[in-house]
């Protein structure tokens, strides 16, 4: 008997398939999230083709967005907290009409929120899953140009090149002055980028109940941190990590627990602090 | 061979492949959850649901697959060449996935663990057992688990747990489990300590 094999007979829709992405990659994509998740932190290669999107929309998490979404989920997409910026709205619209998903921009109703730079501020629950859209997926590639150096500082934990950096920002600054992109320690085995949240939120990757993929587009790399999985940020003993605080409180809902943005609110030059996460700031007026 | 003897696959491929995943990765996501596969195909031969849903689910052209003896059935190969297009391998370092009848000795020997700087070109191997409760207590911890998970999965041999505990330590290499009964699975990945 001759080998057998068909190609994909997924039923098309007119130009793309359900998801956008045709079957034989949505498969890859999803082998290469469960190693992923089998080593927590790992930035595991990923195929890929080139996915002819709009600037900004961040390939990576589409990607990994477009291999998990089904009918049944209901996807919020927030852009710097927000959900009503032009590429979370236009996201949004994307997975509405190639995967016939509900859309949201309650944090709570979400299966699956896409996010760029902020995670929420309300608490994620076990069955949400977080997908970050991820530029530079190395945490170590700022000090280690060479893929095939920081691939071996990965396997053999080799840390220190890290640790020293951290420690010249504290002689030079008496602070880690790292305030965005703040490298965190996966399970004591991985050095992860949480990619561009500021350092306020990541105290909420440390044992969340929900999942967390990461996926970088033009690197071609999907990483994830399971459901409670210790995520520490890095730090020492006299210079423990802190996250930033301020002495305003949101001028919309009062919160003083949430991370603010600073807004000019005339042309005078007064200023004014809101919440980053808007669904946040609305659910509390 | 005539296909009309085959049994079908998946009836709905993109959706029905789309739901079976999330399964899987929320059995992955939290090893020692028992995850109900609801769209499970019956399958050919000996193979359960389980097994035959998550290789319809993960497997195709690009990841060859090895099936223990018990399994490797003309009416399994056929089907999984017809409906996943998979090649079958004699090699177990070749292989991407398997298939093992729990039982035997040395489950994982031979299957690729990865390298330090690529951990994740290692194997996923699919255990088929009799049942996942009835069998050795034991307590699972890692990520995904929230604190512990008290499991007793029924028919593994007697050399199965400290073959794991050997697996478990070289991480981050080694091969991820899947066991399979009837239309359930639960994933061990290599990421999870396992006290037996
Ligand atoms: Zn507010």
């Amino acid at each position: 008997m001759p080998d057998t094999t068909i190609q994909d007979t997924s039923p098309q829709d007119g130009a793309y398939n359900y998801g956008y992405l045709d079957e034989q990659t949505k498969r890859m994509i999803r082998r290469a999230i469960l190693k992923a998740v089998a080593v927590p932190g790992y930035q595991v290669p990923f195929g890929g083709r080139e996915m002819p999107l709009p600037y900004g929309w961040g390939t990576g998490g589409i990607q990994v967005t477009a291999a998990i979404i089904g009918r049944e989920d209901t996807l919020k997409v927030i852009d710097q907290g927000a959900d009503d910026t032009t590429n979370a709205v236009s996201i949004r619209r994307f997975f509405a009409r190639v995967a016939q998903v509900a859309t949201t921009t309650h944090t709570a109703e979400a299966t699956i929120i896409q996010t760029r730079h902020r995670v929420p501020e309300t608490p994620l629950t076990d069955g949400q899953i977080l997908v970050f859209q991820v530029p530079i997926p190395e945490p170590l590639r700022m000090l280690e140009p060479r893929e095939t150096e920081t691939r071996t500082l990965h396997a053999l934990s080799e840390y220190g090149v890290m640790q020293v950096s951290l420690y010249e920002s504290i002689a030079r600054h008496g602070r880690i002055a790292k305030t965005y992109n703040y490298p965190v320690m996966v399970n004591g085995r991985y050095i992860m980028s949480p990619s561009p949240i500021p350092k306020f939120d990541n105290p909420k990757l440390d044992r969340s109940p929900a999942l967390q993929l990461y996926g970088a587009g033009r690197e071609k790399r999907i990483y994830a941190v399971p459901p409670h999985t210790p995520v520490k940020s890095l730090d020492f003993d006299d210079h423990p990590f802190e996250i930033e605080t301020w002495t305003e409180s949101c001028a919309l809902c009062g919160s003083t627990e949430s991370f603010l943005d600073e807004m000019i609110v005339d042309d005078t030059g007064k200023r004014l602090f809101v919440c980053s996460d808007t669904d946040y700031c609305e659910s509390r007026r | 061979m005539s296909t009309t003897l085959l049994a079908p696959g998946f009836a709905d491929p993109a959706h029905d492949a789309q739901r079976l995943f999330r399964s899987v990765l929320d059995a992955f996501s939290h090893p020692g959850r028992i995850v109900e596969l609801h769209d499970a195909p019956a399958g050919p031969g000996t193979l359960s649901p389980a097994a035959t849903a998550f290789l319809l689910t993960f497997a195709d052209r690009e990841t060859p697959l090895w099936l223990e003896a018990g399994v490797d059935k003309q009416e399994v190969r056929d089907f999984l060449r017809f409906h996943a297009g998979t090649p079958l391998v004699q090699a177990r370092e070749a292989a991407t996935f398997a298939v093992i009848i729990a039982g035997g000795g040395e489950p994982f020997a031979g299957f690729a663990i990865g390298s330090d700087t690529y951990p994740d070109r290692a194997a996923t191997l699919v255990i088929e057992v009799p049942a996942l409760d009835g069998g050795r207590a034991t307590i699972w911890r890692g990520p995904g688990i929230d604190g512990e998970v008290r499991l007793a999965i029924d028919g593994l041999g007697d050399g199965f747990w400290s073959a794991w505990a050997a697996n478990h330590a070289l991480f981050p290499c080694g091969v991820d489990l899947v066991f399979a009964s009837e239309t359930r699975l639960i994933a061990l990945p290599r990421s999870i300590a396992v006290e037996a």
